[in-house]
């Protein structure tokens, strides 16, 4: 199987790349993946030969603009499994999707006394903008905490939600603790109770084959790219009856239907929600990143990670001054993010040390604060695995975490 | 990027760990938050000054070993220092890590806090460095 790994790196020139001199790990795929050759040429293709500004002109190059563009969304409905193209808005990223929601849904739907229900493992993106709906509206924000073994507790979702939740936002997987959440029983106990459910996909999606008619999210949020795609183009799915009762989230061009000098009516979905001049290029390079990634199978791409975390979690777990978070789950819902620490050495120490030695880590708080207090941490480390990483590449990563503690001069 | 021996250097992994400068002292007029929210350095500076002088300071808080040495250098460095002198060092260190000083003989009045030159390399770490110093120097500012 190493066989597809070669092959698969062809595809990644910047993998060959070396960092301080030293081959290069990339294993910092939580933060953003690197992106294939097709996705490169897909960018290019669109600026070298297609650009004209999409929805607009009545000319053949914005017709050509026009119909990459629309693909890409129909590309990104079937890679969801969207009812519907009109329901695929999109958006810069994530956190823009998940900050519509917040603005268009949570500030006009939500009032005083509701309540908003959130795990204690979300990203900032889906944990801020949920804040400000609760200081805007009176909303009280709750929080689910976790079992021992670091995941989401289904009993501690329903002793949390009430008659007055209204609204219910987790992640399918934690950016720090890798762990698959139950977000198609946490959308069933939302729905139960009559709140809708806020799904945020942004470590999922690249991962596992995702399906948002099965989860049954109302909303659905992620990012190109953490997904083999450019940065600055981001997916919104939406249930359609929700997105046509809420108002625009940003006006002006391209999203209108008439306007008067006081009034305006707005255009359809999803025009409605997306105003100004899109990313073209990046929804081109998006829909390429879904072929590439439907090309080599969400099974294989999971079947390789597991392969990772399996040959790295054993050589850890020999080196007695590394601590794990999140790698103890009694279920079988890892996914190839590996948070550790090195005892008495700051992670901004060890990834510095890594990074000597050609291997990227992160190292903070990942977006994720109030977590990492929940942990007991100030920050950690975290290495994350893709489609291209190898088991060289966890070599390479032991083997520089053996040498931490000798340069902190701790041994 | 330097070698890695030139950064965590025996003195500056030993002093990040030091607890001399790490405490409260008595009547600080001046606590001041230092924070670098992208890492989640964060450091508490205090100081008690009278009649333009630097009469004790400390610190406390958490990061890196190349942000608590940098910040215990500091307050060992200040410690007893005129207020104009203190802010003086801060900007001649900040000049340092920014590469504009690198003259030793100059760079000398830094004392021990002159063996993070080398973080001029590594921009990935500049903030760590100069965290408490940005930070002394905005809390000075209002005493001079």
């Amino acid at each position: 199987m190493e066989n597809n790994a070669a092959d698969i790196r062809k595809d990644f020139p910047i993998l060959s790349h070396t960092m301080n001199g030293k081959p290069m790990a990339y294993l910092d795929n939580g933060a953003t993946t690197q992106k294939p050759e097709s996705v490169v040429q897909a960018i290019c293709g669109y600026y070298g030969g297609c650009n004209a500004n999409p929805h607009r002109g009545a000319y053949e190059l914005s017709v050509k603009a026009t119909d990459i563009y629309e693909d890409a969304r129909e590309k990104v409905r079937g890679f969801i499994n969207a009812p519907s193209s009109r329901s695929v808005i999109f958006t810069k990223n994530a956190t823009e999707a998940l900050n519509l929601v917040a603005y268009s849904y949570g500030m006009h739907f939500l009032k005083a006394g509701d309540e908003i229900l959130i795990s204690i493992a979300e990203h900032h993106s889906n944990l801020v903008p949920w804040q400000q709906v609760a200081h805007a509206t009176g909303a009280v924000l709750k929080y689910i905490y976790l079992t021992p073994d670091m995941n989401i507790d289904i009993d501690e979702v329903e002793k949390k939600i009430t008659s007055k939740t209204k609204l219910v936002a987790v992640t399918q997987v934690s950016n720090v603790l890798g762990l698959i959440n139950p977000v198609k029983e946490i959308a069933a106990i939302a729905h139960k109770n009559g709140a809708v459910c806020v799904v945020d996909g942004s470590q999922s999606v690249a991962h596992m084959a995702v399906d948002v008619q099965d989860i049954d999210a109302d909303f659905f949020a992620f990012s190109g790219h953490k997904m083999l795609s450019p940065m600055g183009i981001g997916v919104l799915y939406g249930r359609e009856e929700l997105l046509d009762k809420m108002p625009p989230f940003l006006t002006g061009g391209d999203m209108i239907e008439y306007v008067e000098e006081q009034t305006t009516t707005f255009a359809e979905l999803p025009q409605k929600f997306e105003a100004g001049t899109q990313n073209v290029g990046g929804a081109a390079g998006l829909s390429a990143a879904i072929d590439y990634l439907q090309d080599v199978g969400f099974d294989e791409i999971g079947r390789i990670e597991k392969d990772l975390v399996d040959y790295a979690l054993p050589k850890l777990r020999e080196l007695p001054y590394v601590e794990l978070y999140g790698c103890d789950t009694k279920q079988d819902n890892k996914t190839g993010i590996i948070t550790f620490n090195v005892k008495d050495v700051h992670p901004h120490d060890v990834a510095t040390i890594l990074d000597s030695e050609g291997v990227a880590v992160r190292a903070g708080h990942h977006c994720a604060q109030p977590l990492m207090k929940y942990l007991g941490q100030n920050a950690t480390c975290r290495t994350s695995f893709y489609l291209y990483n190898t088991r060289e590449d966890v070599d390479r990563w032991i083997e520089a975490l053996k040498k931490v503690r000798k340069v902190m001069h701790l041994e | 990027m330097s070698g890695l021996a030139d950064i965590y250097t025996e003195l500056i992994a030993e002093e990040s760990r030091n607890p001399e400068h790490r405490h409260h002292i008595e009547n600080p007029d001046i606590t001041l938050k230092g924070h670098n929210p992208s890492c989640g350095d964060e450091i508490t500076i205090e100081l008690r000054t009278k009649d333009g002088i630097v009469e004790d300071a400390s610190f406390t808080g958490v990061g890196c070993a190349i942000s608590q040495a940098s910040t215990s250098m500091m307050v060992g460095l200040i410690k007893g220092k005129p207020v104009k002198e203190a802010r003086r060092l801060a900007n001649l260190f900040i000049g340092m890590i920014k590469g504009e000083v690198t003259d030793d003989d100059e760079l000398d009045d830094l004392e021990d806090a002159a063996a993070l030159k080398g973080i001029a390399n590594m921009p990935a770490r500049v903030k760590c460095a100069v965290l408490s110093w940005h930070t002394l120097d905005d809390a000075l500012k209002e005493k001079e």
